[in-house]
């Protein structure tokens, strides 16, 4: 270990690092501050700013610390009148072409630019040339562009080609002619791509929804978890008049790290939607009435009481906190209605008792990086989980296998091992192959619950191949059953499989869940058929499939926009207009809600609510509220605790959301329960392979900028290009086939349910399929996500 | 003794009324300083510190960039600003608005301008007659910037050796 370390001075201080370690990172380390523009510490080293000059023992001229490693006896100056004077030297050269007019720019204020050149710099220009003006680029909604502010440090040219996966920043032109942008006029793509705005250390790039609305040092900063993935990026959302006004990542090395998603960064501007909820509204005689909380809470309760509760259920958002899921069900149950759900999009319920106590990861985030291979079924990780792409993308890069089965060939930004793209139907043969080339390679026969299944199953090569990966890997192996795989229509068979290729290979089996707390509703009892802490339930509940198909009396739905967040919008409308009392806790309203909602209860948002996030890994992350809630709009989890007040439910004197959060805490110690088995029982279950569809199949996954209410109502958001393609994807030889090439438009048709849709020829559909993304107003008239479809010309 | 003599000569021979009278003679016959306001005041100050303005530039364009720095600086918090990107892209100001009950005319907002928007004029003499008016809005602020700008100019063009 000591052989690692050396010794070295800086300013006179003694130091260690280990050997071959930065400069700049020891003295960071040491709290000695060394100015620079273009070294990040999560970035490659560049050294073409200059900024980090130090003076060295015996080195003919200033050393740049950012490129200097440590040597043993090195000494070092970082405030001697030669250091100082390089700094101050490369200080003027910066500002020679950068504009001194920091009062009329966004980043005044909290530029790196500005700090340095206060600290390190001259106190007057002496330049009065002609300085260069360098064109802006219009390089998408998202990210504002003043080029002629521009050092450029390329810290967002590496950002692309490390981190976002995609070289879309690069340099063009050399010396005074060098320019950022992208090499043709185009929008940045990547959904990583707001992270540029923090790494600009001058204002060339910034946040184009936020700009000019607020200065920096006006906003307070509130820490803050976000709710869009299970994730559970870590975020800090600045506040001004109380208003949200920006969202900036919080460094947590052991979730997002430095980073976050676009998804993350830029929802908040749905929070000033035009249909914000702000006050309870009533139906009477068929119109609807503002009213207070009081009569609307009443309501509720009456309403709910007229009708019997084993025919009532609720739809709860896997976005809302621990607290609200928790005390929704503990009201609920209160009043009898045992059918809670949260899994809004999942349609198999088949294996629901073998479920884990909640969906976990398989291992920490941190170390799904150190994965010996992963095996992802079913999941779009770029689009659903940006941040666990990114550990995924480290992971792959330093050589680990990561391999996929899915319905469409996803555009990853890390190199697969091996990929399968087949239609839903095709996942199930494929995983079956993968595990049956896994039994053959540790000779082992099929266990008697899948015998069936894999009958008939011949594993090819890239089976084996799969198989022998994940057996190589062993217990640092990892089989993660994605988001889509969840929302499968024979999901219960693909975790089957997946649980006895864990088995034979020794991997971790992991779940991707939707929502930011899927966890914790699993924890807090938001499913039918468990409890509290998953402890068994004497009455079960009905799961969310059986309440839509089967009918519903009465319905509470929170945050729940049933054309959106359903597997099946025009199913659960359908049941919805069925029902004789519906409840709508929600911070939008929608024309749908109105027609079908009997009291609308306005409630507050990620941003504006205490709660508690448990993301996929079982993180639990507790945050205060920040931003000030609209006109009557309050806090879910008080509406909630009011509402077991006025129902007479005892136990609901709760004065804090920690309080409700340690309540749940102290049950699960009670029930002694270690939540992080995902081990798949197959003892006593007979399990068949389904029929093989025939005709064209619908494959679907929920549109990265339609998760959730309010990322819907981002505006900026939903004028990127990802959020834009609300088209109906075919591969060409589909299209040939079915005599719709060259067709713009086409009618969907789902049963009696039908659709007009923009289609877009896309080979990455596999043949057979037709890709028709969820979460859009487009298919929000259709029919489940998977099942047969048909398309019409126009 | 002497004190004594001289103390009794002065108590009939007046002189003490004779000094004051010398020097009420003095003013009688010097030049007044006495100004008779209204109608006449006494010079002001080209940095005197009266009523806010806002300036605008030549071409009619207002000067106001919306940096915020006068709202940083002021030590009494009377000043609010709400801005947004125009559409030309530019930051304006939406909303500029001084308190002058909160304003203790301290001309930081002033010195904080980069682009010598906010002033203060030489106005002083005014009034409110309703609960409200004491804040000063962008347009009224405009307003007196269009009005005195020539004063305003001149102004700043006699103490702008000593900026």
């Amino acid at each position: 270990m000591s052989d690692d370390l050396v010794n070295f001075e800086v300013n006179g201080i003694p130091l260690q690092a280990r050997k071959g370690s930065l400069l700049i990172a020891a003295t960071d380390a040491a709290g000695i501050r060394i100015p620079r523009f273009c070294y990040h510490e999560k970035l490659s080293v560049a050294a073409n700013c200059r900024m980090c000059l130090v003076e060295v023992e015996r080195a003919p001229k200033p050393m740049p610390a950012c490129a200097t490693p440590v040597a043993e006896g090195m000494k070092v100056y970082t405030r001697s009148p030669k250091a100082l004077a390089a700094q101050k030297a490369v200080m003027e050269f910066l500002l020679i072409n950068h504009p001194l007019d920091c009062p009329v720019c966004d980043q005044g204020g909290e530029c790196e630019l500005q700090d340095v050149s206060m600290g390190y710099g001259e106190d007057l220009s002496r330049y009065s040339e002609a300085k260069r003006v360098v064109r802006d680029k219009d390089i998408g909604p998202l990210i504002a562009t003043e080029m002629t502010r521009c050092i450029h440090c390329t810290r967002c040219v590496r950002f692309g080609e490390e981190i976002a996966g995609m070289r879309e920043l690069g340099a063009t032109g050399r010396g005074e002619r060098v320019e950022i942008g992208t090499f043709v006029q185009r929008t940045v793509m990547s959904e990583l791509s707001g992270n540029v705005i923090d790494l600009c250390p001058v204002g060339a790039l910034t946040a184009k929804p936020s700009r000019f609305t607020y200065r920096a040092w006006e906003v307070i900063q509130h820490p803050t978890v976000s709710p869009h993935d299970c994730v559970g990026s870590n975020l800090f959302l600045h506040t001004y008049n109380g208003q949200a006004k920006r969202v900036v990542p919080r460094r947590n090395d052991g979730v997002n790290e430095t980073w976050i998603a676009d998804r993350d960064r830029f929802s908040y501007a749905g929070l000033q939607s035009q249909d914000r909820l702000t006050t309870p509204m009533i139906r009477e005689r068929g119109e609807w009435v503002r009213t207070d909380w009081e009569t609307a809470m009443t309501q509720v309760i009456d309403g709910l009481r007229a009708q019997p509760a084993a025919e009532c259920g609720a739809l709860l958002s896997p976005q809302s906190s621990l607290e609200e899921l928790y005390l929704a069900q503990q009201w609920l149950r209160g009043m009898g209605i045992q059918s809670v759900d949260h899994r809004l999009r999942q349609t198999d319920f088949s294996d629901q008792d073998q479920a884990p106590l909640f969906p976990y990861l398989g291992s920490s985030l941190e170390d799904l990086e150190q994965t010996g291979g992963v095996l992802l079924v079913g999941g779009d990780v770029r689009r659903e989980q940006p941040m666990l792409a990114h550990r995924l993308r480290k992971a792959a890069l330093a050589g680990q296998p990561v391999m996929a089965i899915n319905s469409r060939d996803f555009d990853f930004h890390f190199p697969l091992a091996h990929q399968r793209v087949t239609d839903p139907h095709g996942m199930l043969t494929a995983l079956a192959g993968v595990l049956q080339a896994a039994l053959a390679g540790a000779g082992q026969s099929a266990p008697t619950a899948l015998a069936e299944v894999l009958r008939d199953i011949k594993p090819d090569a890239v089976d084996t191949a799969m198989a022998g990966m994940l057996a190589q890997a062993g217990a640092r192996g990892q089989v993660l059953l994605g988001t889509q795989a969840m929302h499968h229509p024979r999901f219960a068979l693909l975790r089957a499989l997946a649980g006895a290729l864990c088995e034979v290979t020794g991997a971790r089996l992991g779940y991707l869940p939707e929502g930011g707390n899927a966890a914790g509703a699993w924890l807090a009892g938001a499913v039918p058929h468990r409890g509290v802490a998953g402890v068994g339930l004497q009455t079960q509940g009905r799961h969310i499939q059986d309440l839509l198909a089967n009918g519903i009396k009465g319905c509470v739905l929170l945050n729940v926009e049933p054309d959106l967040d359903c597997d099946n919008p025009a199913q659960a409308l359908q049941a919805l207009q069925g029902a004789a009392f519906v409840v709508a806790m929600t911070p939008f309203v929608t024309e749908t809600l109105r027609r079908h909602a009997h009291v609308l209860l306005p409630i507050a948002t990620f941003a504006e609510t205490s709660g508690t996030w448990i993301n996929g890994e079982g993180r639990w992350q507790s945050v205060p509220g920040a931003a000030t809630p609209p006109g009557d709009t309050r806090s879910a989890w008080k509406v909630l605790r009011v509402l077991g007040n006025m129902s007479d439910l005892a136990g609901f004197e709760y004065l804090s959301s920690e309080e409700v959060r340690d309540e749940l805490k102290a049950r699960l110690t009670e029930a002694g329960i270690s939540g992080f088995d995902n081990r798949v029982s197959l003892e006593g279950r007979t399990l068949a392979l389904p029929p093989r569809p025939a005709g064209l199949q619908r494959v679907s996954a929920t549109a990265m900028y339609g998760v959730d209410s309010l990322v819907r109502r981002s505006l900026p958001l939903q004028q990127t290009p990802e959020a834009l393609d609300r088209a109906a994807h075919i591969s060409e030889a589909e299209a040939r086939g079915l005599e719709l090439l060259g067709a713009e438009e086409v009618v969907v048709r789902q049963g009696k349910l039908t659709a007009r849709m923009r289609l877009v020829i896309d080979d990455t559909v596999p043949a057979g399929c037709v890709w028709l993304p969820g979460g859009i107003t487009e298919t929000s008239t259709l029919g489940p996500a998977y099942g047969p479809v048909e398309l019409h010309k126009v | 003794m002497s004190t004594a003599i001289r103390q009794f000569f002065k108590t009939f021979l007046l002189w003490e009324l004779l000094l004051g009278l010398k020097l009420t003679g003095r003013h009688l016959f010097s030049r007044k300083i006495t100004i008779q306001y209204p109608d006449e005041t006494t010079p002001i100050s080209p940095r005197f510190r009266g009523l806010h303005a806002l300036r605008r530039y030549p071409n009619g364009e207002e000067r106001c960039i919306a940096c915020k720095l006068c709202e940083a600086v002021c030590p009494a918090l009377a000043i609010t600003i709400e801005s947004e990107a125009r559409d030309d892209g530019t930051r304006r100001t939406t909303r500029y608005d001084i308190d002058l009950f909160k304003c203790i005319f301290c001309g930081f907002c002033e010195e904080a301008c980069p682009v010598d928007s906010i002033v203060e004029t030489h106005i002083m003499h005014y009034h409110f007659e309703n609960r409200g008016e004491q804040i000063m809005t962008k347009d009224k602020l405009l307003a007196i910037g269009d009005k005195y700008e020539a004063q305003i100019a001149a102004a700043r063009a006699v103490d702008a050796p000593y900026r």
